[in-house]
């Protein structure tokens, strides 16, 4: 009786020991994710934002002149 | 439209299509603003100073997102972001030199010296940037393609698949160059008009025809 037990607790902490060996940690790898497929969404998110930041900056001195103008 | 599948770089090859225009459109744009500021001071005429300036202004806004996508791109197939690979570096100090431009021409309020002088320097940052970024790498061994005897542009890393979409995107990224460059020329000579009393040539060709 005593055996098995042990056993049984060897055995459950093996399989335990198996799992967590298994399963990788998880870690922030969304960017590695996907065939890196994020990577690129970032690149075009930042050119998307550079390009709106200078038009709104051209947009202001457009601005500025209209103001003079009148 | 499908892409080679190569190990580390995986979908990130597609970033083809938007970091490498970026360098190129900054690369025609300072080679137009070379020749408007040799055409300065050969003429004399504000309005090719004026040209020179906004052209290379919108060259810098290029190389800023050409260097913050490659960046990007690098953190996850390099491994980190900056890794003093020698293409990143020079590039750096190119960026320098013609954030030295931008400066330059802040300091200086009188417009025929500061077109003078910044034409001047122009020229000579011109002839900096080309072998810092197109010569220099290709002498060391450089993480980018191209460099250090990795070939670039060929079957390996550019099917024919890509060519299509990659030509394509270079023509359209140099068109927006172009028109930004465009819009911020005429608003300056709306500006220079505002401030000086001051016709450009095209004008009076303008009235006596």
């Amino acid at each position: 009786m005593r055996k098995t037990s042990l056993l049984s607790v060897l055995f459950l902490l093996v399989v335990l020991m198996a799992k967590a060996q298994g399963e990788a940690p998880e870690m922030a790898d969304k960017m590695r994710a996907e065939g890196k497929i994020y990577v690129v969404v970032l690149v075009l998110a930042t050119i998307f934002a550079g390009i709106i930041v200078y038009l709104v900056r051209l947009d202001r001195k457009i601005a500025k002149l209209e103001k003079q103008q009148s | 439209m499908p892409v080679p599948r190569l190990n580390i770089l995986n979908e990130t090859i597609r970033n083809l299509y938007f970091h490498v225009p970026m360098w190129f459109t900054m690369m025609l744009l300072y080679t137009m603003s070379f020749y408007y500021s040799l055409k300065y001071l050969r003429t004399g005429k504000l309005q090719d100073d004026i040209y020179a300036s906004q052209i290379t202004n919108t060259g810098i806004f290029f190389s800023i997102l050409g260097l913050v996508t490659g960046m990007e791109w690098a953190k996850f197939t390099w491994g980190q972001a900056w890794s003093n690979d020698i293409k990143q570096t020079d590039t750096a100090i190119s960026m320098l030199i013609y954030f030295a431009y931008a400066i330059l021409r802040g300091g200086i309020k009188d417009e025929d010296k500061r077109a003078k002088v910044s034409a001047v320097y122009n020229i000579f940052a011109y002839a900096m940037m080309i072998p810092l970024i197109m010569i220099l790498p290709r002498m060391r061994d450089s993480l980018h393609p191209g460099n250090g005897g990795n070939p670039a542009f060929s079957g390996y890393d550019l099917d024919n698949d890509m060519r299509k979409v990659f030509y394509t995107a270079v023509m359209g990224w140099i068109l927006l160059g172009l028109w930004i460059s465009s819009l911020k020329i005429r608003l300056t000579m709306l500006q220079f008009k505002k401030e000086n009393t001051f016709q450009f040539d095209f004008e009076k060709n303008k009235k006596d025809a």
